[in-house]
């Protein structure tokens, strides 16, 4: 541990370091966002089985993959804070909550928009759209038990148990298509096997896939400073910032 | 052992233990989390009599028959080991298709026709532009007139 990193587990000095990394990434995700977007729309070919529809593929399959990374994310700091009581993982867990819930709302939504056209339905509630569900209401869930408990210790402390015990959830979004016999077909992009795409629409999915990256990580700095504010306003230093601000 | 490692074991037991627990749970529903069965679970009797559920396999290739009235069609829905007929009045999704993947739900009815209220089409993860479709499938009919 010779690395400064717990010199960033400050409120303190972190609330500057997300300052000045939050313009880098939103920047960055926007500009990724309109390469992807025009390789997405313009350059990839159609495909030979389900025409121009299939290029939803390039929102829903990054806005489902952020849904599930973002809630481990949390589970990590989650576990931190219960583990070494670090204030900012719990603040951390806090900022990511919206993100990931916007996300997994944008895969169930465009996900619907594909199955209509595709399949012949909105919605089954077959293994993978079922478990994709649950994550939304994890998140929607969490986020309401936060503002149920007003003692700011507590709500992070009972936060945190609930993303903990959810978190067994996101194995099973991942593997639902490999164990049950779903409508959902299986992966096209995995560890184990090449790739089941063409390489220009695979190229324009993982450039939207970083643009997503980014875009959360930029509104989680943003939104982690703000709480960071919140929370640390009787000390000193946020005390000098605001009458240098003023 | 310091307090906050204690912790940091006490979470990850309780994670390990909860995952044992949910793994277990999901074991027993087996069964029940299937979206569709297979012509060969209908045929050995693993489907459900008396109430509806669905089928999943694929459109036997020329088994499509539209009737007269232009709504009906009667296909075989086969996973190549096992095949079942079926009948359906509605629309059709547009990747309905003889030799691709299909989901119907229903009741089999007199006769031992299948007789589906819904049907949906289940695609591959597949995706190639249809230049790259057409080469493979060369490929595979090259292939297959070598081994004969």
């Amino acid at each position: 541990m010779s690395i400064a990193w717990f010199k960033y587990s400050s409120p303190m000095t972190f609330y500057g370091l997300a300052g000045h990394l939050a313009p880098w990434f939103g920047w960055g995700a926007a500009i990724l966002a309109v390469i992807g977007l025009y390789i997405g729309f313009f350059v990839a070919p159609t495909d030979f089985q389900q025409g121009e529809a299939y290029r939803v593929i390039f929102i829903h399959v990054p806005a489902a993959w952020m849904s599930m990374f973002i809630y481990l994310v949390m589970a990590f700091w989650s576990a931190v804070g219960l583990a070494w009581n670090t204030r900012l993982s719990f603040m951390m867990a806090r900022a990511l909550a919206p993100t990931g819930a916007l996300f997994a709302f944008l895969s169930l939504w465009t996900g619907a928009f594909w199955g209509k056209p595709m399949w012949g339905a909105w919605w089954v509630w077959d293994a993978r759209l079922t478990s994709a569900l649950i994550l939304f209401f994890l998140y929607v869930g969490i986020m309401a038990l936060w503002a149920a408990i007003d003692d700011r210790r507590r709500g992070d402390r009972a936060g945190a148990l609930l993303i903990l015990v959810g978190a067994i959830n996101v194995p099973i979004i991942y593997f639902s298509v490999k164990w049950w016999n779903t409508l959902h077909q299986g992966a096209s992009i995995s560890l184990t096997k090449a790739p089941s795409m063409a390489s220009i629409m695979l190229t324009g999915m993982l450039i939207m896939a970083f643009a997503a990256w980014f875009y959360s990580i930029a509104v989680a700095l943003v939104r982690v400073r703000g709480i960071i504010l919140e929370r640390e306003r009787q000390t000193e230093w946020v005390k000098v910032l605001l009458e240098q601000r003023s | 052992m310091k307090s906050r490692h204690k912790k940091l074991i006490a979470i990850g037991l309780g994670v390990a233990g909860l995952g044992i627990i949910v793994a277990l749970v999901l074991n027993a529903f087996q069964d029940n989390l299937v979206f569709f069965y297979t012509p060969t679970q209908v045929a050995a009797g693993e489907a459900p009599e008396g109430r509806a559920f669905r089928i999943g396999g694929l459109v036997e290739m020329e088994s499509v028959r539209r009737e007269a009235d232009g709504l009906t069609v009667r296909f075989l829905v086969t996973d190549t080991a096992q095949s079942i007929p079926v009948v359906y009045k509605g629309i059709l999704p547009d990747l309905f298709k003889e030799g691709k993947g299909v989901v119907a739900e229903g009741k089999i009815a007199d006769g031992g026709v299948f007789a589906a209220t819904q049907v949906l089409a289940k695609h591959d993860e597949n995706y190639m532009p249809p230049e790259a479709a057409h080469a493979v499938e060369q490929a595979q009919k090259a292939q297959a007139t070598l081994a004969k």
